[in-house]
């Protein structure tokens, strides 16, 4: 039985567009990053298509050398922040508090500003194109390149555009860590925790530790733009190194950033869909806190080619390789989980084994690349972008593909369809290798990246040709993905609480979950605790699924004081406004008056929006 | 009622929450020591940065620009501070709301003392020939010191608005802004110039 | 209550922690004078600083006396901020 109103101290409004402005429902928060993930994606996707056509010829005349350069460095920002990010932060915040057996994160209000803030900070970004000019220095940003060109403000899109998504996922992963350190249901100690949960932590706290540093650079590029700063200058004795190693710093910890909740994601479906469970729970834990502490140490194998000298390469090149350890050991695990499983090839089990698969090939290109001799040769090539391409997009976005046919049923209460899922799979699978497997030939072959067009007779064109048929074929299986998104929201088999016979307590509560998540907090024995209520073990130590009698009452938390849900406010998403809107008058900082009237309404609106929420309780109260 | 809770985040191996006050205060406070680590690695990355280009100055003046007795003034005013804010978070875990007002604003006032000396020394710092487009040195002395006074410039608006909340009566343990919280925000802006003094004015090296 | 646990110091604490916190800065502003001690000027000025860093985190802050959880999120950040600076000017052949 539901919770009524009256339990919850008021009457929530659900309905209508100031519901959505001032939500701060995990639940809500999450579905706004997963929309505004999709809708990036295809931002981000047509503009790799237009790069494509491009490439797809030699001397191709479809973008100049300028519109390339603001095309490739806009769609790895996209791509990263703008679509990574917020899917993975999607999953987080709706799940997370699901699966600790909570009602929602540690501080709801701040989990809306930071949703508002990095919408307000895509769209400042994105604005570029029509305003000024698109950040051009690649998404790495190095300087001089990126300091010296001040007559345009792209890179001042840049250095304030990343600061700002920067504060965004701080603020989420400060949240996070707060969430899952001190709110878990009772009995729910770390080691029983679900793995997604874990690998939250821990991609929290690379963030958490690694956003600083970039933000020291970001600022650092910002001084020398504005303020006469000579960080970079050579000129002067500054040094350009310097930011590659304090993006680097960042940029590392970044990558573990974007992989570990897809690893978390396909260590909770596997062992859904081969019905036994992860094998190895505390190996794949550890693992992944020791890649979140090595991830720390290698950075400078991004920086091969440099120039440090053959001790710090030596030793990052070490470094490097280490880390694969952790990561191969989550791979056995994953597969000793399927070994001897009963297993369904349904479209989230499809794409978790597309992601093994896909993942391991770019981490073996991976390893290749910590041989610091052939890493001279492989650097700035295409075999880097197809190195990262595998485990970003066959790693990664295979992975949250995955997660969204997982757990499509529970946000919307509907089933995916089966068949066009399938269709999308070997679709994506296809197109996803034909665009960019040939492209470690192209990088072996010497073709360079970042470079608008390429010569005739280099041997380079057909591998080019089938890489951009594999692009559109993959914007195509998207459009698949999309079309089974919304005809599913609309017409979709009827999923009910627990579709796929999960182990995780999201399964225990309805599809989707009320506000308050479950009506009575469950009291956890066990790592996949859900699991063991609906199954008990023979003496040959088979599942068998409990009776109603044998499965009893379930251990619950008793509340005698009701549950009191915090109350919607308007103060994160004015807050971020403001913060957003200092960003766009730092932008045009050196652009005239416009930048100082700009950064004073900002300052107004910020500090309307902090005061305002310092002020306001945190529960409204019934009466 | 039982929480969950694990070994280092409980108090005394016992779950109840009873024990630490309330859960809420122990999320924030988790939350605070988890953002005070974040700051760690920013003012790290700009001490760095500084100590890359502690002797580049690129023909212009170095740390023999440093007025260390002057320097010195300011800092301890600064370290006193943290007296004067444990106080009031003493006076305020006590529900002594005035004697706690009177701490906080002492602690404004020794924080506006702060920034009015750094003020001071850059301005004459610049008098001096010392400026942020001066040198490497300059940019990554400015950045450094100038990110620290903005930490003590929002610590001191904190602080204000802790002590209008507490005038209007909206301050209490439980909800609204939280003494315990900013104060170990404030503590920390506080240790942060430890380093920076010690680094940059006191080694030379 | 908002107080973390049983051990609590005291006003007179502070202020005993604050007059040695004082007469440590004195000290450390003298040293560079001293032409003795020009040979470990460096370590001792960071010993100082380091001292003086800990004290105001574990009594001022409170950290000796709270959950163990909060002294490993801010000790771990310490020490690897401490290390990759170190590994990053070390690079930089600044150290």
């Amino acid at each position: 039985m539901t919770a009524s109103n009256e339990d919850l101290g008021y009457t929530p409004s659900t309905k209508g567009l100031w519901s959505w402005i001032t939500t701060i429902d995990h639940k809500r928060i999450g579905i706004l990053y997963a929309v505004s993930s999709l809708v990036f994606f295809i931002v981000g996707g047509l503009e790799a298509l237009l790069i494509r056509t491009q490439l797809a010829t030699p001397n191709g005349t479809v973008l100049s050398a300028d519109a390339y350069n603001q095309l490739f460095t806009m769609h790895g920002l996209t791509m990263v922040f703008a679509v990574i990010m917020p899917i993975a932060a999607a999953f987080q915040n709706y799940f997370i508090p699901l699966m600790i057996g909570a009602r929602d994160v540690a501080f709801p209000r701040l989990n809306a500003f930071a949703y508002w803030l990095f919408l307000f900070s895509v769209l400042l970004l994105t604005s570029s194109f029509f305003l000024g000019g698109s950040p051009d220095g690649a998404w790495v940003g190095y300087a001089p390149l990126s300091t010296q060109i001040q007559e345009y403000v792209r890179m001042d899109y840049y250095s304030i555009g990343a600061q700002l998504l920067g504060f965004a996922s701080l603020a989420g992963s400060i949240n996070f860590v707060a969430t899952i350190f001190t709110m878990r249901a009772p009995g729910m100690t770390l080691m029983r925790m679900p793995v997604f949960v874990w690998m939250t932590v821990v991609s929290s706290f690379l963030l958490i530790f690694s956003l600083p540093v970039i933000g020291v650079g970001l600022w650092q590029i910002f001084i020398d733009r504005n303020l006469g700063g000579l960080f970079y200058e050579a000129q002067a004795a500054g040094d350009p190194l310097l930011w590659q190693h304090l993006f680097w710093i960042f940029g590392h910890p970044e990558v573990y950033v974007l992989i570990l909740p897809a690893f978390g994601i396909v260590s909770e479906i596997l062992p859904v869909f081969s019905r036994k469970p992860l094998f190895g729970y505390s190996f794949v834990v550890f693992s992944g806190i020791a890649i979140g502490f090595l991830g720390f140490g290698v950075w400078a194998h991004h920086m091969f080619t440099a120039g440090m000298g053959p001790v710090a390469e030596a030793g990052f090149g070490l470094a490097t390789m280490l880390i694969a350890i952790p990561t191969g050991v989550k791979i056995f695990n994953w597969i000793g989980t399927m070994w001897g499983g009963r297993l369904t090839f349904s479209a989230p089990m499809l794409f978790t084994i597309g992601f093994i698969a896909m993942f391991l090939i770019g981490g073996i290109s991976g390893v290749t690349h910590a041989v610091v001799p052939a890493n001279t040769q492989q650097h700035d090539s295409y075999y880097v972008v197809a190195h990262f391409h595998y485990v970003l997009f066959g790693g990664a976005v295979f992975g949250y593909v995955a997660g969204a046919y997982y757990w499509f049923p529970k946000w919307t209460g509907r089933m995916m369809s089966e068949t066009i899922g399938k269709w999308n799979f070997w679709i994506m699978f296809i197109g996803f290798n034909l665009t960019f497997a040939p492209q470690h030939i192209l990088g072996l072959d010497g073709m360079p990246r970042r470079t608008y067009r390429y010569a005739d007779g280099m041997g380079w064109d057909v591998w080019n040709l089938m890489s951009t048929v594999g692009a559109f074929l993959i914007a195509l299986s998207f459009l698949f993905f999309i079309y089974n998104l919304i005809a599913s929201y609309r017409n979709g088999k009827v999923a009910g609480n627990d579709p796929w016979d999960g182990r995780t307590l999201e399964w225990s509560t309805t599809s989707p979950p009320p506000v308050h998540n479950f009506d009575e907090i469950p009291v956890v024995h066990h790592l996949d605790d859900f699991w063991y209520r609906k199954y008990g073990v023979d003496e040959e130590g088979r599942s068998v699924k409990l009776t109603a009698e044998q499965a009893g009452k379930p251990d619950v938390v008793v509340e005698e004081h009701g549950i009191h849900m915090p109350s919607p406010s308007f103060y994160p998403i004015v807050a971020s406004a403001g913060i957003a809107t200092l960003g766009a008058g730092l932008v045009f900082i050196s652009s005239g008056p416009i930048g100082f009237g700009v950064l004073g309404v900002g300052a107004v609106v910020t500090l309307w929006g902090v005061v305002g929420w310092a002020a306001e309780p945190a529960t409204r109260e019934a009466h | 009622m039982a929480t969950a809770t694990d070994g280092i985040f409980e108090v005394d191996g016992q779950t109840d929450f009873e024990a630490d006050g309330d859960p809420i205060h122990r999320t924030r406070k988790t939350a605070m020591w988890v953002f005070l680590g974040s700051e760690v690695f920013f003012f790290g990355a700009m001490i760095a940065t500084f100590l890359l280009y502690r002797h580049t100055t690129n023909g212009g003046p170095g740390a023999e620009i440093f007025n260390i007795p002057f320097t010195s003034a300011t800092s301890f005013v600064l370290l006193m501070s943290s007296l004067t804010m444990v106080l009031a978070d003493n006076a305020f875990q006590k529900s002594d709301q005035r004697q706690g007002r009177i701490w906080l604003v002492g602690t404004a006032l020794l924080g506006l003392a702060f920034l009015a000396g750094q003020i001071f020394e850059f301005t004459e710092f610049v008098h001096e020939g010392l400026t942020i487009s001066t040198s490497p040195f300059g940019s990554s002395f400015y950045m450094l010191t100038g990110f620290h006074g903005i930490h003590v410039a929002g610590g001191v608006l904190m602080i204000a608005m802790l002590v209008a909340f507490s005038l209007r009566s909206r301050l209490s343990p439980d909800h609204g802004m939280n003494v315990e919280l900013v104060a170990l925000y404030w503590h920390f802006v506080d240790i942060v110039w430890i380093v920076i003094f010690t680094i940059v004015y006191l080694l030379q090296i | 209550m908002t107080t973390a646990s049983h051990a609590h110091p005291t006003p007179k604490t502070y202020w005993l922690i604050a007059l040695a916190l004082a007469v440590a800065t004195a000290i450390e502003i003298a040293i560079p004078y001293i032409e003795l001690l020009d040979p470990v000027r460096a370590p001792l000025l960071i010993a100082f600083g380091a001292a003086k860093f800990v004290t105001v985190v574990a009594v001022f802050m409170h950290l000796k006396y709270d959950l163990k959880g909060y002294r490993y999120v801010f000790g771990v950040a310490v020490v690897i901020a401490i290390l990759l600076f170190i590994v990053m000017l070390s690079v930089f052949r600044a150290l």
